[in-house]
């Protein structure tokens, strides 16, 4: 039975996934949150509308195409030159007033730096409740939200109702939910929404962007296959290891939060629960003793193998291949072995 | 210059235990620490007030044993602290939370002088949340300046500010004005040392306690469970995955099984 909600609540209606653009790219994390927005929105009966807010030209206009391909029924859309780069008063300002005039009941956005920066200013002028970082929505009896996120570090998981306010908002960090799959549905109900803010009423400007390409830091976030290390490897040197596996290997590296602590490695390394979620096909830990801290950043892998001396470390517990012995002999040779394989002759015997 | 920074004193999570049979968290005998993101937004803070002058005055929410982690924060060498406690502030949510300290803050902008910059951490460890910084900003209208990892320059005389922000795939120099609200990024500034001075005064310093009432909140529906929109309906631990990890013990071996994953 539908829950009897407050007057002023009972004609919101409808999902919605804030669809994150930056520099003309819509993030992927927007295309996981369509996938889990459809689910809810079929289970309440009711439409998954993508939200854009952008400049106007193609970018938008792709990140809408985009969003009926990944599931949406109809978009929302405000163009307006201001929305060039992320800012979080004109956003914010806009948002809110979508949801004011359009009343969604349950509004979707990206655990990521822009969206925790605008869910949080938005729900806070809406009065509502913002559920963060979840890793599991649904949909109860009563047509509420159940949210369920990690809490503690990790440790524990809980379950979030916002129960008497609306819209019932979340974020989710890129990679924890399964992307859906692209299909070929053509653009379907786009609905301009009139908004204004005047540059000089807006007090931060952008005034640069270094970007991250130049430093080398990959998208470790959506790499296919992941090699990573851990206080098992003693000391700094010991992660050219890593690397050399990583490169032979065609993947990205990782690591542990100890080594970004110790300065062995940079931050947006770090795997975990207060780093990288990651997804890849493959994930190789060597020295790492498998925290739940940072269980919860590699689960979603569909192969985890995972090298440690001690076979009882918590690792074993979730790894699907374990290896135990030294890494520091074991991945050398592990590199040379895959470039033995992976040398041109020998391609096709990988193949069969 | 007068700097709000808001410190949380929170459980030191790697040592958090959960009930085997029972499920519930076991508090008990965990030590609590500040919360390790804050020292990073406090160490600014003071460096910002040892390079402009001014005073910080650090601000914490919570139950009585919280004045442990303002007496630690003046030893760092925050000039003024004051504990926000009171019952009715229990099992409040980000949004009660950031009601209540805004309410605080522009109780001690009143008594004190109005804050120039309000400092947060970037999130909490144990909630986790990263909500509370913008909550603030948005209910004192300050600029909202997140994931900040520098503080470029200030200009006091044009109120100018200029940071770097951590964004997807880079970094952002914002230009903005003061007041304005930061949430500070780990890794910034390592905390100082306190001196002896401060140590010393520390221990003396007597402790302002504000409950609801003396911050000047008036419509206490808005804090603690009532003045929350969400509810945590259920705690409990992840399912442990039923099947261990295949051992295998020999280099081929593993490089056959990876290499069938390529
Ligand atoms: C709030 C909070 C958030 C956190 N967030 C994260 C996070 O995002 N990501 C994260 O990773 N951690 C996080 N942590 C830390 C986490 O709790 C663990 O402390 C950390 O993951 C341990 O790192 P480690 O496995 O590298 O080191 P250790 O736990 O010290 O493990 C080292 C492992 O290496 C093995 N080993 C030793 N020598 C060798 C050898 N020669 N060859 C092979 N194996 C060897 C040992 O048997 C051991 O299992 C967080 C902690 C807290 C409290
Ligand atoms: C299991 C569990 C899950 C929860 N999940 C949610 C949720 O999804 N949504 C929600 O709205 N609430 C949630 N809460 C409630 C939330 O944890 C509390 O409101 C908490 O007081 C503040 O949130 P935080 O710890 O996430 O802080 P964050 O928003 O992560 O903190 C950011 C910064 O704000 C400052 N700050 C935060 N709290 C205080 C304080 N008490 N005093 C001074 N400064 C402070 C600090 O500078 C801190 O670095 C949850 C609580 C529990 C127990």
């Amino acid at each position: 039975m539908k829950k009897d909600l407050p007057e002023q609540f009972r004609d919101y209606r409808h999902v919605w996934v804030f669809m994150e653009l930056e520099r003309g790219h819509v993030h992927p994390v927007s295309f996981e949150l369509l996938g889990e927005g459809r689910r809810l929105a079929d289970q309440l009966g009711v439409q998954l509308a993508g939200i854009i807010l952008g400049p106007p030209g193609d970018s938008t206009l792709h990140a809408a195409a985009e969003a009926f391909a990944y599931g949406a029924d109809l978009v929302y859309l405000v163009e307006e030159p201001l929305l060039t780069d992320y800012r979080n008063e004109p956003f914010a300002n806009a948002l809110t007033d979508l949801v004011i005039t359009h009343k969604p009941e349950i509004l979707l956005l990206g655990a990521t730096t822009l969206g925790r920066d605008l869910a949080g200013s938005v729900a806070t002028t809406l009065l509502t409740g913002l559920t963060a970082d979840c890793t599991g929505l649904d949909v109860d009896e009563d047509g509420s939200l159940a949210a369920t996120r990690p809490t503690f570090g990790g440790s524990l998981l809980c379950t979030i109702y916002t129960l008497n306010c609306r819209p019932q908002m979340a974020t989710v960090r890129p990679r924890v939910m399964r992307m859906p799959q692209r299909s070929n549905k053509p653009i379907g109900r786009v609905i301009r929404h009139d908004w204004r803010m005047l540059e000089e009423d807006i007090v931060t400007k952008v005034v640069g962007f270094l970007s991250d390409d130049r430093s080398g830091n990959a998208n470790l976030a959506y790499a296919d296959v992941v090699v990573a290390g851990g206080l098992g490897l003693s000391n700094a040197e010991n992660l050219l290891l890593i690397k050399d596996l990583a490169l032979t290997i065609g993947g990205d590296y990782g690591c542990s939060r100890p080594l970004v602590q110790k300065g062995w490695m940079p931050a947006d390394r770090q795997i975990g629960q207060t780093g990288k979620t990651i997804r890849p096909k493959l994930y190789i830990a060597a020295g790492i003793s498998g925290a739940v801290q940072h269980r919860v950043g590699v689960e979603g892998a569909d192969l985890i193998v995972a090298i440690n001396t001690d076979p009882h470390a918590p690792i074993f517990d979730f790894a699907h291949v374990g290896v135990v012995t030294d890494a520091v002999s074991f991945l050398p040779a592990l590199t040379e072995a895959f470039t033995r394989r992976l040398a041109p002759a020998n391609r096709l015997r990988l193949v069969n | 210059m007068h700097i709000v920074v808001c410190i949380k004193q929170v459980p030191d999570s790697a040592q958090i235990r959960v009930h085997p049979v029972t499920n519930t968290i076991m508090r008990q005998g965990v030590p609590t620490i500040i919360n390790p993101y804050d020292l990073f937004a406090l160490e600014q803070a003071l460096q910002v007030r040892d390079h402009h002058g001014g005073e910080v005055t650090v601000l914490t929410m919570g139950p009585p044993m919280a004045e442990e982690s303002l007496r630690k924060a003046l030893t760092y060498g925050a000039d003024r602290a004051i504990l926000l406690t009171d019952r009715h502030f229990a099992g409040s949510d980000t949004l009660a939370t950031s009601f209540a300290l805004s309410q605080a803050i522009a109780k001690i902008g009143n008594s004190f002088g109005s804050p120039d910059i309000v400092f947060t951490g970037k999130q909490t460890i144990d909630g986790d949340t990263a909500q509370v910084g913008p909550g603030i900003a948005k209910r004192l209208d300050l600029v909202q300046l997140t994931y900040v990892a520098k503080v470029t320059s200030i200009d006091l005389r044009t109120r100018a500010i200029t940071v770097e922000r951590r964004s997807e795939g880079g970094t952002h120099v914002l230009k903005s004005e003061l007041p304005c609200l930061i949430t500070m990024l780990e890794g910034s500034n390592a905390i100082r040392r306190g001196s002896l001075d401060d140590a010393l005064r520390a221990a003396r310093s007597e402790i302002v306690k504000w409950n609801a009432v003396e911050a000047g909140i008036e419509d206490i529906t808005k804090c603690g469970l009532r003045g929350s929109p969400t509810v945590v309906k259920r705690v409990f631990a992840p399912t442990p995955r039923e099947q261990k990890a295949v051992q295998i013990d020999t280099v081929e071996k593993a490089v056959q099984d990876v290499a069938n994953e390529l």
